[in-house]
């Protein structure tokens, strides 16, 4: 069945038009890939989804698991199954990564008069490669280097048990064995779980952990060819974006001559 | 009637002499508007036998009555000393009001009013003019204080003015733990405590204080506090004011005076409603090697007003201090001013501070809110990091009551 269903999605950042007639259908437990070049509306549709209010919808439909989610508040997607794990989270102080792995699973905060030693965070954590004992007490992100963002990111959302997991650039910036890391425990919970996954990246080296069913290209706010990812891939590693220029709206197209490899 | 001795009316005098003084900061009170004749009270034999409901509001600002956890109890109720005692394993303490402390210590008198100048202003003047007891809490030298004594300055009766004077010495090489709680009787509208607090920390001591201030909306408060620390000895300072109140204005200063003395003030400040809360902490490095670290957190609601000071002296070379200040609006009619002020006398000293105010950042909560919490819990959940109450140095068990003292106010305060 259809898990998330976009429709002629239009979405403003004030006055000025980013998504202009998004069409997209993720299937349960389907893994999927976002590819664009910078400035093509990436990070909108991704935020536009988790429900961040800087971004206004003006047309079209976001579906998930059935529920309209157009005026839906942030939390309320969170709770139906859909979790970001984002490029660059903010640095809270004094709230500690073991509690916000808590709270994304509905647990409470650690209490150590009621947990002698906490038992809930600390298994994630492990499983995601960050030594507990030392990042169970860690201000969240404050402090965190590329690689150990993502894990952490991953970490919660693993936690939330999600039915959608959006994972921005979760490659990017990461060593060829955070990336594996990263890449396999993604692939795993996903497979477990039936989880389906729409991951934004701008390289082929995550695609044999992921496994990846179909690719999307994004470009200036339109997607403007869905397919096998290698073969994307392949033809945007030889030519460039430009490879696709045939099949943009003239718009971008002037865009892509103007400034793209 | 006793004899005054020669030495203590020479401090009468200085005092007679700043009784009309005001304090250079902090909103003016008009002392006359408030009584010193009060009911005395009955002494008790153990804090159960407090009224219950004296009981439950001094519960709140970490006095417990069972004393589970403490190595024994001062209670004061407005001028009486209800209570004064130490709890049999554990010797090396003494507990006592202080009236009672200098009339059996004649040396005492090296000590009153040497940490704090008694004709500072008239509040330093009316605590002398009019003192009623206060606490002396002394460890004798090598003594270990595994748990913290608890001293309890209760304002019972409405129009009250307070003045407490309080000595807490920490022989050589001993350590002491101290937790105060400061709060009023429901039935007390308005009120006025000028408490004195003088601290000497001797050669290796270490004293830790943790206060904790609950009041009442109309209730003034002008602590004075001073703090002597000598060779590689080490004075916390932990300070908890969660209440509204009318006006809070203080300023406790230490003193490192010698090598290698050490000095952590930790203050977390909520201000609710109308309170106007000017607190500072000021440390001054007077011998090589000294060190001070400074970390004051302040939550303006409501329409409070918080001016959070911070003054540290480098006056020795080979010494180090920083100041952390920040505050965090979770309102827009409230107002917090931070004033870190440094200045270094010598070469060699190396004095840094940073300080943050502002609301909570709308991207913040939007990520805890992508993991499922409402903007509510979110919130709160800053919030509490925010003022997260870690004060490196403490032992496990106090540290953890102290955690829970905060846990305990926070959920009072927000």
């Amino acid at each position: 069945m259809t898990l998330l269903e976009i429709n002629d999605l239009h979405v403003n950042i004030g006055e000025k038009e980013i998504l202009k007639g998004i069409n997209l259908d993720v299937d349960a437990g389907e893994i999927h890939v976002l590819l664009g070049p910078n400035a093509s509306g990436k990070t909108t549709l991704m935020m536009t989804l988790a429900g961040y209010p800087l971004y206004k919808i003006t047309k079209g439909n976001i579906f998930f698991n059935g529920a309209k989610l157009n005026q839906m508040p942030i939390y309320e997607r969170a709770k139906l199954g859909l979790s970001v794990a984002f490029q660059t989270p903010p640095e809270i102080r004094g709230v500690k990564l073991r509690d916000i792995i808590r709270l994304s699973a509905g647990v409470e905060p650690w209490n150590p008069f009621k947990e002698p030693n906490e038992t809930f965070a600390t298994p994630i954590l492990s499983s995601i490669g960050l030594n507990p004992t030392i990042f169970r007490d860690r201000d969240v992100n404050v402090g965190f280097s590329g690689g150990e963002k993502k894990r952490s990111e991953l970490a919660q959302v693993f936690a939330m048990k999600p039915k959608l997991m959006i994972l921005d650039e979760p490659d990017s910036g990461v060593d060829v064995d955070s990336l594996k890391m990263i890449g396999n425990a993604v692939s795993k919970y996903a497979r477990e779980k039936n989880c389906a996954v729409l991951v934004v990246t701008h390289y082929r080296h995550i695609l044999p952990y992921i496994k990846p069913d179909v690719a999307h290209l994004l470009c200036g706010g339109t997607l403007i060819v869905s397919g096998d990812p290698y073969e994307i891939f392949s033809k945007i590693e030889e030519k460039g974006y430009c490879a696709y220029i045939d099949v943009c709206p003239p718009a971008i197209k002037a865009l892509l001559e103007k400034g793209g490899g | 009637m006793r004899k005054i001795p020669e030495w203590r009316r020479k401090i009468i005098e200085r005092a007679e002499k700043a009784k009309t003084q005001p304090a250079k900061i902090g909103p003016d009170i008009d002392l006359d508007d408030f009584k010193t004749e009060v009911p005395e009270q009955n002494s008790i034999l153990t804090p159960t036998e407090l009224p219950t409901e004296v009981k439950a509001e001094v519960n709140i600002v970490g006095i417990d009555p069972n004393e589970k956890l403490r190595s024994g109890t001062f209670f004061q109720y407005d001028h009486s000393v209800m209570l004064a005692r130490v709890l049999k394993s554990f010797p090396g303490v003494e507990v006592m009001s202080t009236s009672e402390a200098l009339e059996r210590y004649g040396w005492l008198k090296d000590y009153w009013w040497a940490a704090v100048p008694v004709d500072q202003d008239k509040y330093t003047a009316i605590a002398e003019l009019n003192q009623t007891h206060g606490y002396f809490i002394r460890t004798k030298p090598n003594t270990k204080l595994t748990l913290p004594v608890q001293a309890c300055l209760f304002l019972g009766t409405q129009g009250v003015m307070q003045c407490p004077h309080n000595l807490i010495m920490a022989e050589e090489n001993s350590e002491l733990h101290i937790i105060t709680g400061c709060t009023t009787h429901s039935a007390v509208k308005r009120a006025l405590h000028v408490g004195i607090s003088e601290f000497y920390v001797k050669e290796g001591a270490t004293v830790t204080f943790t206060m904790i201030h609950g009041w009442a909306p109309n209730v003034d408060v002008r602590p004075r506090t001073g703090a002597i620390v000598e060779k590689n000895g080490t004075f916390i300072n932990n300070y908890i004011c969660f209440r509204p109140v009318k006006t809070i204005q203080m300023y406790p200063a230490a003193y490192c005076n010698g090598e290698n003395a050490r000095v952590r003030y930790h203050t977390l400040i909520y201000g609710l409603k109308d309170s106007i809360i000017d607190v500072g902490s000021k440390a001054v490095l007077n011998e090589k090697g000294a060190r001070a670290e400074v970390t004051a957190r302040a939550i303006g609601r409501d329409q409070s007003q918080i001016i959070a000071r911070g003054y540290l002296v480098g006056a020795a070379a080979e010494t180090k201090a920083h100041l952390d200040c920040r505050g965090l609006l979770l309102s827009s009619q409230a107002r917090i001013h931070s004033i870190p002020e440094l200045e270094a006398k010598v070469e060699g000293t190396d004095l840094s501070h940073e300080a943050a105010v502002g609301k909570i950042q709308e991207e913040q909560l939007n990520y805890l809110m992508t993991r499922g919490l409402t903007e509510e819990q979110a919130t709160a959940l800053i919030v509490r990091g925010f003022l997260d109450p870690e004060v490196p140095g403490l032992p496990d068990q106090l540290r953890m009551e102290v955690k829970r003292i905060v846990e305990l106010t926070t959920e009072k305060a927000l």
